[in-house]
């Protein structure tokens, strides 16, 4: 298991956004995680790292940061870029935790932060100040930062927001590889259509807990996606894989 | 670029290192300040280089290192280009604690008393700004604390002055709001010197963090740094050498936010090459401030904080027009 | 004599009430300035002084803080001075002028005693200050004793080169009285030689360069200041130590027969450097 959470609760003054929150997964999964807009998506995975107070048990708080930052890397929502300094510069930050303080980085990092480039689509970047480039290239920078950290875990919050259909395809499409290729992956997005299309396992949230967790098809039922979303949809499987597509607001 | 950098500057700060032990209203030549200064040979030139030159440019070196590597770390860690300790009330925090220690007698009880007043005047202002600005250190809280802060610990700096029995404190509020090197002694140097290596050994190892904060707060939480550890890294850092660069010379502003400003882009605005760039950068700075000072007014004590602002106060505008839509 | 009795008349009249005779002599002096203060002391009939200003009683500034403790302290307000309910106020020309300007508002006459530009001037301030006390007699006693001390102490050939260094590196050259003292006392003031024939700042390297034989440092107030810590700088204490070093007590601060105090110990240290008894 990659990530094991028990129980997870995080509290908000006295009021749980994510409550009794209990899943594991497993090398090979593409995890996404749905729900509405305060839900507890965020809450859960930060609660799951250890960057908030909670009860509960994660099995990735019990690491020593370092060790921890060997394990799971984590895309946060904030797509936060301080200074212009170049792609490569930033996507090499994600070889810290593989770095002794001092060290320079070696052969297998540069060779890291190449691929994590490759896979991103931003070969010939490098030089490039981050800060410069447009939001949606941030975006992709940033998650070659995520994967350059070559974790086991990765944990990403809404990584595909904002992206253009190709890349957001494309990056879907390198995470589920990633998967297929060992790795544990949890994705939280609004998308349900790359969901349903992409995700091994959907984990529907809703008002701070689990409400489903399964094969897509098994989450995204009339009844799960009238109670939690208010919306009807059309689900099938055809020769194309799996098409979601929603139809209207339930009154 | 990077790789000229840190010769390039250590270069400098040698030649102006060089420049600042030549320059003096007495006026002796190369080869007689050198030998003077190196066997001793002329009584009069030799205790002028040793006791008088010597140890106000190896203040000016040390101060600067201090203020621009406060500086660097400062906006490392808040993420903000406009922190600065003169800007934001550190500096006058300290000089509130130093004057505080000079007229209490508080600074004549044991050797080290003055810096520790003025390093505990500097801690109370980085930890007031940093519960004020945040973690993410938004420029305008940065900078309406940094108003407040420097308002009050000015105000009383004036006050502990004017109740001083001392006819000359009272006219000291400007030394201790603008700094100078004027006259100072090793017996100066021997005073700071222990608190800014201490400043200088918590500030350097910072880099990583910063680097990685660049990314914000969760993203180097989750990339392994300790962020707890690295805030108090910070704001002991911070105020030893911020402390102890007022204790002895007064609030000297801008420097921090001058010479970051000015190296960012020949480090490719990482952090954790800044820091040692402008530590080095810092000392060039201060020496030169220090060496113009003495050339435009050789005959009266002109301020160094009164230079540094006339160069940084433009900048500090340009900053905050660059910077204005985040405010 | 004669004209210095006009000019004690004229300021006399010029600052209220007209008070020629003796018989009118004021009868609750109140003086506001340190070296007002001084004269007053040393002439004011028992009763007719009612109160000196506050830095009189401070033994580092002033030479007679014992006799100025007995009396209540003033410390330059209109305010607290209309309330002694004076005949006379006495001030210095360079007193608070925004203090003397309410005071005379209100009625009360207050005259500037100038100061005194050299050894000369002190019988004239002697005698202009006793006028204004009503106690002439008690002028020209002081005025004989001063004349006949200045005598006896001489002149002594210039010979070793001296300076003085205050805080903030401030020092006096020619044409003050301190340094007509310390010509008299046989030193050459070294301030010409580096440039400065009036008062002011004289780099410490300069000085350092310059090494005169003797430095004269003013007295440490109370308290602290960075202007004072010039005096405590390793390159100074050399400079001392390697020749010779007098503190300026409070002797020097004002144009009064006590300056000759300050004179008799630089005599006394000429004759020192010289090896003489």
């Amino acid at each position: 298991m990659h990530l094991a959470l028990d129980r997870l609760t995080v509290m908000r003054g006295d009021c749980p956004v994510v409550d009794g929150a209990s899943l594991a997964i497993a090398p090979g999964e593409l995890v996404g995680l749905i729900g509405p807009n305060g839900a507890g998506k965020t809450t859960l995975m930060r609660g799951a790292l250890g960057l908030l107070p909670h009860t509960g048990m994660s099995s990735l708080t019990d690491m020593a940061p370092q060790t921890r930052a060997r394990h799971v890397a984590w895309l946060p929502q904030a797509r936060e870029i301080a200074w212009p300094v170049s792609v490569e510069t930033l996507v090499t930050l994600g070889r810290t935790p593989h770095l002794a303080a001092g060290q320079r980085p070696s052969e297998t990092d540069r060779a890291a932060v190449a691929e994590a480039l490759r896979i991103m689509d931003l070969s010939g970047f490098e030089a490039r100040p981050a800060t410069k480039l447009s939001g949606g290239e941030q975006a992709r920078v940033l998650i070659a930062r995520a994967l350059a950290q070559d974790t086991p875990l990765i944990l990403a919050d809404e990584p595909i927001a904002g992206l253009d259909p190709g890349h957001q395809i494309a990056t879907m499409q390198a995470f589920a590889q990633l998967a297929a290729g060992g790795k544990a992956i949890m994705v939280s997005l609004h998308d349900l259509g790359l969901a349903a299309r992409h995700c091994t396992r959907l984990i529907l949230m809703h008002r701070g807990r689990i409400h489903a967790d399964g094969p897509p098809e098994k989450v995204l039922t009339k009844a799960n996606l009238a109670d939690v979303f208010g919306i009807s949809a059309h689900l099938t499987r055809g020769p194309d894989g799996v098409i979601f597509q929603p139809l209207e607001v339930l009154t | 670029m990077t790789r000229a950098l840190f010769p390039g500057l250590g270069l400098l700060t040698t030649a102006l290192f060089a420049l600042s032990l030549l320059t003096g209203p007495a006026g002796f030549g190369f080869s007689e300040s050198v030998s003077a200064l190196i066997t001793g040979q002329g009584e009069a030139v030799t205790l002028v280089m040793r006791e008088i030159r010597l140890p106000r440019a190896i203040l000016a070196v040390m101060i600067g290192a201090s203020l621009g590597l406060s500086g660097a770390a400062l906006q490392g860690y808040l993420r903000n280009p406009l922190a600065e300790p003169g800007l934001i009330g550190v500096s006058g925090s300290a000089a509130l604690g130093a004057v505080i220690a000079i007229q209490t007698g508080f600074a004549a009880a044991f050797a080290l008393a003055l810096p520790l007043t003025a390093l505990a005047g500097a801690v109370i202002a980085v930890l007031l700004i940093l519960a004020l600005a945040g973690p993410r250190g938004g420029s305008l809280t940065l900078i309406l604390a940094g108003i407040a802060i420097s308002a009050l610990a000015g105000a009383l700096t004036s006050l502990v002055l004017n109740l001083s029995p001392n006819p000359f404190a009272t006219a000291e509020i400007v030394f201790w709001m603008m700094g100078s090197l004027a006259d100072r002694s090793f017996s100066h140097v021997w005073l700071a010197v222990p608190f800014m290596a201490v400043g200088w050994a918590l500030l350097l190892p910072l880099g990583r963090g910063l680097d990685a904060l660049t990314l914000g707060e969760d993203a180097a939480a989750a990339m392994g740094i300790r962020l707890d550890r690295m805030r108090l890294q910070l704001v002991l850092g911070v105020a030893a050498c911020v402390g102890a660069a007022t204790a002895v010379a007064g609030a000297i502003g801008f420097v921090g936010l001058v010479v970051p400003h000015l190296l960012r882009p020949l480090v490719g605005a990482r952090p954790s090459v800044l820091l040692p760039a402008s530590a080095l950068g810092g000392a060039a700075m201060v020496l030169l401030a220090d060496i113009a000072v003495r050339l435009v007014l050789p005959e009266r004590d002109l301020k160094l904080g009164v230079l540094m602002a006339i160069i940084g106060a433009p900048l500090f505008l340009h900053l905050i027009y660059k910077t204005r839509r985040a405010l | 004599m004669i004209p210095l009795r006009a000019l004690a008349l004229a300021l006399t009249v010029t600052a209220g009430p007209v008070g020629a005779q003796s018989t009118e002599a004021p009868a609750r002096v109140v003086s506001m300035n340190l070296c007002t203060d001084q004269f007053a002391l040393m002439l004011a009939a028992p009763g007719q002084l009612v109160s000196v200003s506050y830095v009189s009683a401070d033994p580092v500034t002033s030479p007679m803080a014992d006799a100025a403790a007995a009396y209540p302290l003033n410390y330059g307000s209109a305010e607290q001075i209309y309330l002694m309910r004076p005949d006379l106020v006495l001030a210095h020309p360079w007193s608070d002028p925004t203090a003397i300007a309410m005071l005379r508002r209100l009625g009360v006459s207050v005259v500037q005693v100038p100061g005194v530009e050299s050894l000369a001037d002190i019988p004239e301030r002697l005698a202009q200050v006793g006028a204004l006390f009503g106690r002439e007699e008690q002028a020209q006693t002081l005025i004989r004793q001063f004349e006949t001390d200045l005598a006896a102490l001489g002149t002594l050939p210039l010979g070793p080169r001296a300076a003085f260094y205050g805080a903030n590196g401030y020092s006096m050259g020619e044409g003050g009285m301190a340094h007509e003292i310390l010509t008299r006392a046989g030193f050459r003031n070294i301030a010409a030689e580096v440039a400065r024939s009036d008062t002011g700042q004289i780099a410490l390297e300069l000085l350092v360069m310059a090494a005169p034989d003797l430095i004269l440092r003013t007295a440490r107030y109370p308290g602290a200041s960075r202007s004072e810590e010039i005096l405590h700088h390793p390159a100074l204490q050399a400079l001392i130590a390697a020749g010779n070093g007098l503190e300026m007590g409070p002797d020097w601060a004002c144009g009064t027969p006590r300056v000759l105090e300050a004179l008799r110990d630089l005599v006394e240290a000429r004759q020192m450097m010289e090896g003489a008894p």
